[in-house]
């Protein structure tokens, strides 16, 4: 009952509205040392201190109030404050493809939270209408929340969900699947579905926003019907992430759930295709294939799903003078399988080669990536990369890191056979090692040089 | 359909029905009469090094077509921390504005475009602003909330402008009253806007981001004399911290006046606190001519709850165009509709401003919310009117005699917004005055600007954690504040200075200056005030001061003169050579204006001579002239030597 009342309040904070008999919501007058103060109590945040006390003010402005200036508070009246997106009934047109939105949670519907002061996800589609009511004229559109996590919380268990509910989805005769999801490990789900679900009739997208909706300028309702657009309209049968091309309103790109990255904290335009381009732009209006060989939508629902996913597999990020313990640790405390990030071409030092064997002979299985991120592992142009091979490490070509996490993971939830699990590693199923790779995949332009400064400055960023 | 209407004489015949009179006729009585009110947000930016929540330099401005990237945004609006939308929200999403952001790689950083979180709060910005509530005599918050204000124009590419209150409820003394403070808030400036043509609106982000304080007083002033003086004394308060931007654009003020029974009404950034006047008196008499209409209206359509327009689209109807704007509508492919606005007629050409009337409220809107370009309209009750075959218009819009017409063109896409706005406004009539902000003009009228935000448009900032401010952060920042701005005029007024030099002594924050070479060198402060006041102000009229150049000199001028043993009027020689020159030294100004040094008596005994000199040439002249003439030889030599008047004295003797 307290924490209705005292919404986030403790220590001497919770102690002076208590002796006041002041709520949450209650709109009080205080006198204190430093003058009077008027407003509507509100609640406050978890983690902040318990010296203040949260205060919306009457021209809409929040103030603390420093307790022990507190001489006396009085409650003059009550008004809790009704935080809810106008709903309104989804329409239904005729002729709309059928997409189907799947809630995860994440900045792409949010509203705030008290306990901590931050967004939570929250949201159903009659809000989502509200809020963004041009999606009606994209697609006929049925929402349905999954689960609520932050994108940091989603594993194993969020990712088998997923996919089983895509399956059942796409055997309902569904024209194309939405994710909504938090962007932190947007590319590692993009890589999970990949895997999980293979053989889609239908387009898979994963969107989400780095600006939480609660803002004006926020992506989020971009992103949305860029989505949306790309699973009921485009002719891509794939696992795709859609998040902003620049970081201006103007277009999103659709990136190959196995080759993409996050790739800036904070920026819209921070997914990128690494090592290829993406597959295609998209607009409110039009889709504009970039690649041409990519896999189309089907009539059929012939979809493979594939829940398997082993929470025995680990990554190691190597530095210089890394002790062969950090491996010997990770195999006493039994995982199965280790993604190595190394330097270069693909190296580790020679003093973790014992523990690599031991590991080996364990039957752990190892698999060398890039912390370079752009390009191939190649472990034949030095002694030691063929040494680490001899020790059983297994190159795994251009395929990023977390993309082969994810795929190990997959891999060793199917079988131990370390030559089925190689021969699952190495064949792709979507890309996430290429053949080749061509010039204008890897493009990180640097300012002060004249022709880029002059590239900037004519397109929009 | 003969029709005797003249809108001319309607316009003429409404404004002295609502008894309008022009601000030099205007007395107490008739502010009275209208019931005025107004008070004031006065903004004015902290002299900082860095901006706000970011470490850009501040204070560096780009011109227009200088910039190294541009950003596009739209904005949404979205739901208030209460779950309200705002009003303003709703009304720039209709507009559908795309925004463009010319960025400056010297002047923003991603963090001013909302592609980084704002980094923790600019410490002597926050510090600058807790000062200057302190002069307000302002509560201090116990914490500082920082919470996003939504500004859907774009003015901010976040779409919201972070602000924290420092302080509530305060006052400050001017001449004859007291007037009471709401509360002083910690904000970021927004952007400069470039352009804004149709939909597409243009802004600089140089300015984006830099500390600004607001200061917003009760309605308290009831005349438009007040809301000056109120207005000026807040920004000498600023000012007299020395911790605050001078300049154009440093401050700028929004003026919020009602009339009794109107709305409070938001006329935006006014550059000069010289404009005020001019500007609420108009504001005032706007809003009681909307009520003057709206009792018209009720009194002859009884049914307006379900008043509607009716409208007509021109381009495939037929009719003869005559008229050039039309044709070339047409010939832009524009849709061209025309607006029955039933029992408007005389409505249109009510008086509203000098020179306006409420047509234009309703064109007004038109441009900012349809984003239709001007020109793009006329109607009925033009004083010159408009060869649109109206005759064909009533006919086709079924018009009655009471009813008065627009006609109006734009985009195929505009146009559903177009006759929404139309609609709206009209209906807003019957209600009186609609809250609205408003952009002023040198001749004291306004325009329409947007929608007026109301507190729904707060939300708190979650990317910033509260910041305490304790008692000893309070403590040490109360210490050497200025004395108080009214205190500093009572000074003034016993020291006997004209009141004329006061608000060049206070829009400068000379005062120190001048208590300083009153107290430390005890010269007439008449003199010191008169000086400053008048012979520093014009210099800085009339020169170009160096980079160099501190009003601190002008102390040490005083010093120098008085050692030196050397009357104080050659103050006002040396006072230009100074200004351009800092650097010189003192006895080298004296150089440069020939000055010699010359004994008193020496000059003196120079006077017979010249008298008998002046017999030679003007034998029957008078005492007067003679005594001019020998001032005029003797007057080089004297200054600085002897005191002109002393010299007078000798002359006459």
């Amino acid at each position: 009952m307290d924490q209705d009342i005292f919404q986030g309040y403790k220590g001497d904070a919770l102690a002076v509205l208590k002796k006041y008999n002041v709520r949450v919501w209650g709109q009080s007058e205080i006198e204190t040392a430093r003058g009077p103060f008027k407003g509507t109590i509100l609640p406050r945040s978890e983690n902040d201190d318990d010296q203040h006390i949260v205060l919306k003010i009457e021209t809409g402005y929040n103030v603390g109030i420093d307790v022990t200036t507190i001489l006396s508070m009085e409650e003059t009246g009550y008004k809790k404050a009704n935080y809810k997106i106008p709903e309104k009934q989804f329409p239904f047109t005729p002729g709309l493809p059928k997409v189907k939105l799947f809630g995860t949670g994440g900045t792409i519907a949010s509203r705030l939270d008290y306990r901590t002061g931050a967004v939570i996800p929250a949201f159903s589609p009659g809000e989502l209408y509200g809020a963004v009511p041009e999606l009606a004229d994209i697609c006929n559109l049925d929402t349905e929340k999954v689960f609520a996590v932050f994108s940091e919380n989603m594993g194993p268990k969020q990712y088998i969900a997923l996919a089983k509910a895509i399956g059942k989805e796409i055997e309902n005769g569904i024209d194309g699947i939405v994710i909504g999801h938090g962007t932190d490990t947007l590319h590692h789900s993009g890589a999970a579905l990949t895997f999980m679900v293979q053989n889609s009739p239908v387009p898979i997208i994963l969107v989400g926003s780095q600006r939480s909706s609660d803002r004006p300028s926020s992506d989020a309702a971009l992103n949305l019907m860029h989505a949306m657009h790309a699973a009921g309209h485009s002719d891509i049968a794939e696992v795709m992430v859609c998040m902003f091309g620049p970081t201006s309103d103007e277009y999103g790109l659709l990136h190959k759930g196995t080759r993409v990255r996050k790739m800036h904290s904070s920026y819209r335009s921070t997914f990128r295709t690494i090592g290829d381009t993406p597959i295609a732009r998209v607009s409110r209006k039009e889709i504009i294939p970039i690649k041409k060989d990519y896999k189309p939508r089907r009539k059929d629902r012939n979809v493979k799903i594939m829940p398997y996913f082993s929470d025995k597999v680990t990554m190691l990020y190597y530095y210089p003078g890394m002790k062969p313990d950090t491996i010997d640790m990770l195999v006493d405390a039994g995982y199965k399988g280790i993604i190595i990030v190394g330097t270069g071409l693909g190296h580790v030092n020679k003093e973790l080669y014992p523990a690599i064997e031991r590991a080996h002979a364990k039957g752990v299985h190892m698999y060398m990536t890039l912390q370079t991120i752009w390009g191939y592992v190649h472990m034949f142009v030095y002694d030691t990369g063929r040494d680490m091979m001899a020790k059983g490490i297994i190159p795994a070509g251009n395929m990023l890191p977390e993309v082969a996490w994810v795929k190990l993971s997959w891999a060793i939830g199917q079988t131990d056979d370390p030559e089925e699990v190689k021969k699952i590693m190495l064949t792709p199923v979507n890309d996430e090692i290429t053949e080749r790779e061509p010039y204008n995949g890897y493009l990180v332009y640097q300012g002060g040089v004249p022709a880029v400064e002059e590239f900037v400055r004519r397109v929009h960023k | 359909m003969k029709d005797t209407f003249s809108a001319s004489d309607n316009y003429q015949r409404t404004k002295e029905s609502i008894g309008y009179v022009s601000r030099k006729e205007a007395t107490q009585k008739d502010y009275d009469r209208i019931g005025f009110m107004s008070g004031l947000e006065v903004h004015q930016q902290l002299f900082t090094k860095h901006k706000l929540f970011c470490k850009c330099p501040a204070g560096i401005y780009q011109k227009p077509d200088e910039y190294d990237a541009e950003v596009i945004r739209h904005m949404r609006p979205t739901l208030s921390e209460l779950g309200e939308y705002d009003g303003t929200a709703l009304m720039e999403f209709k507009t559908r504005k795309e925004i463009i952001y010319h960025l400056s790689n010297n002047t923003a950083c991603t963090y001013d475009i909302d592609d980084t979180p704002p980094f923790p709060i600019n410490r002597e910005a926050l510090e600058i602003a807790i000062r200057i509530s302190l002069l307000s005599k302002l509560n201090i918050v116990g914490e500082v909330h920082i919470t996003r204000k939504q500004y859907l124009d774009g003015s901010i590419p976040t779409g919201f402008q972070r602000t924290g209150i420092i302080g509530v409820e305060g006052e400050i003394q001017i001449k004859h009253k007291k007037i009471r403070l709401i509360q002083l808030s910690l904000e970021e400036d927004s952007c400069r806007e470039v352009s804004d043509v149709g939909h597409t609106r243009v802004y600089r982000t140089d300015r984006l981001g830099m500390p600004l304080i607001e200061t917003v007083t009760y309605p308290d002033c009831i005349n438009p004399e007040e809301v000056r003086e109120t207005c000026d004394y807040i920004r000498f308060l600023n000012r007299s911290t020395g911790l605050v931007r001078t300049g154009i654009g440093a401050g700028r003020q929004d003026v919020n006046v009602s009339c009794r029974g109107g709305s409070r009404v938001e006329i935006k950034g006014v550059a000069h606190t010289k404009w005020i006047p001019e500007l609420t008196h108009n504001e005032a008499f706007r809003q009681w001519a909307l009520l003057k209409i709206r009792d018209k209206l009720l009194n002859k359509i009884k049914d307006h709850k379900n008043w509607k327009i009716g409208s007509v689209e021109l381009n495939n109807k037929i009719f003869k165009v005559q008229n050039g704007l039309l044709k070339e509508a047409l010939l832009n492919n524009y849709t061209v509709v025309a607006v029955n606005l039933p029992g408007f007629k005389s409505i249109l050409s009510y008086f509203t401003q000098p020179g306006k009337m409420f047509a234009n409220e309703i064109e007004e809107r038109l441009k900012v919310i349809a984003c239709l370009e001007k020109p793009f309209m006329f109607h009925s009750e033009q004083f010159d009117p408009a060869d649109c075959a109206y005759d064909e218009v009533h006919a086709l819009l079924k018009s009655k005699p009471e009813d008065a017409q627009i006609v109006f063109w734009g985009p195929e896409d505009d146009i559903k917004t177009a006759l929404e706005t139309i609609e709206e406004r009209c209906l807003m009539a019957f209600e009186g005055v609609p809250n609205e902000t408003r952009k002023s003009f040198e001749d004291g009228t306004t325009i329409f600007e947007r929608v007026l935000p109301g507190a729904d448009r707060m939300y708190p900032d979650t990317d910033s954690p509260p910041i305490p401010l304790t008692n000893e952060l309070i403590d040490k920042l109360s210490k050497n504040l200025p004395s108080d701005i009214i205190d500093r005029y009572h000074q003034l007024k016993k020291w006997n200075i004209p009141e004329d030099t006061y608000t060049y002594i206070f829009s400068r924050d000379h005062f120190q200056l001048i208590e300083k070479i009153i107290l430390t060198l005890k010269i007439d402060p008449v003199y010191v005030g008169t000086f400053i006041g008048h012979t520093l102000k014009f210099v800085e009229g009339h020169y170009t001061a160096a980079e160099a150049f501190n009003y601190k000199i002008i102390f040490a001028m005083f010093r120098y003169l008085q050692q030196q043993n050397i009357e104080l009027e050659l103050a006002r020689y040396m006072m230009p050579v100074l200004y351009e020159h800092p650097k010189m030294d003192f006895d080298s100004v004296l150089d440069s204006l020939n000055f010699k040094k010359i004994k008193e008596n020496d000059i003196i005994t120079l006077i017979p001579h010249l008298k008998k000199k002046f017999c030679e040439i003007n034998q029957r002249d008078t005492n007067e002239n003679e005594g001019n003439w020998i001032m005029g030889e003797l007057r080089k030599k004297a200054i600085g030597n002897i005191a002109l008047n002393k010299l007078a004295k000798h002359i006459t003797k």
